[in-house]
């Protein structure tokens, strides 16, 4: 699995999602990237939840927000990023700067 | 030639001279064969950038545009083939050809700051037209529904790339 690259504190890491049913479990979502879009970005994430980034396009695109992450993402590639900190945190592909999104973490 | 008079001749290849020569529109196999070309002439510039250039910004850009136009070639080779679709040479296809021969040539006697400048300001105008091509031409054209997505598909891309060339040639100045 790729590591994500950080800049400063570390705020969020990539890793694996964590096991099911403990208290409170975080949870996993998933995120589709297609047709140079980033889909639908679910509200109520909180610390310790897994976005799963998923690229069903022909392109090689990135999720990547300056000084937090930057998650490489080839063609038909799926990476977990595990939420470590509270925060908003914008995000492009830098590939493709128009493709734009917005994590929310509480 | 100045960069305004290319654009202004490759628009008269993909647009007015399309038009003129395509009575009802151009076929599939005319729109596959000019998509496709479009993005090899592409392709071909931004390898030449590759070799002349050592911005870094103007390298990571061709290689984002050999990587892109490579994987929507691709994409379309698997379709025609699919479909079982000869793409059809056509006096839009080589007219893009010639005219992309020339620019290569012309800018293969830059250098430097005064080549990525050149370069740039050429993919900004070569992705206007082609998509101003995509988006009142070609996709209206296309009959097959599958190629129309492509093609709708490599409009989003190359206006993306539109962007980011506008972008780099701000930064350029």
């Amino acid at each position: 699995m790729r590591c994500a690259r950080l800049a400063g504190a570390l705020l969020i890491t990539i890793a694996a999602a964590a096991p099911a049913g403990a208290k409170s479990a975080p949870r996993t979502v998933t995120v589709i990237v297609d047709k140079l879009a980033f889909g639908t970005i679910p509200a109520g994430l909180h610390v310790g939840d897994t976005v799963r980034w998923v690229n069903r396009d022909l392109f090689l695109h990135s999720a990547t927000s300056s000084g937090h992450f930057d998650i490489g993402l080839p063609p038909g590639a799926q990476r977990n990023m595990r939420l470590t900190r509270a925060g908003q945190f914008a995000f492009i592909c830098k590939y493709h700067p128009g493709m734009k999104g917005k994590l929310t973490v509480q | 030639m100045t960069t305004s008079l290319r654009i202004a001749a490759a628009s008269a290849l993909l647009i007015g001279g399309g038009a003129a020569a395509y009575a009802g529109g151009p076929t599939d196999p005319q729109i596959a064969h000019i998509a496709y070309t479009a993005g090899t002439i592409d392709i071909a510039a931004a390898k030449q950038a590759l070799v002349r250039s050592h911005n870094k910004a103007v390298r990571s850009f061709a290689q984002e545009m050999v990587r892109d136009h490579t994987a929507v070639n691709d994409k379309a080779l698997a379709l025609v083939k699919k479909l079982h679709v000869t793409p059809e040479a056509n006096p839009t296809s080589a007219g893009l050809s010639k005219q992309a021969s020339a620019t290569l040539a012309r800018l293969s006697h830059l250098h430097g700051r005064q080549f990525d400048r050149a370069y740039v300001a050429s993919e900004v105008g070569y992705h206007k037209t082609v998509n101003g091509a995509l988006a009142d031409t070609l996709i209206p054209s296309a009959n097959n529904a599958e190629l129309k997505s492509l093609l709708q598909t490599g409009l989003t891309l190359f206006r993306e790339h539109q962007q980011h060339a506008e972008q780099l040639q701000a930064a350029l100045k």
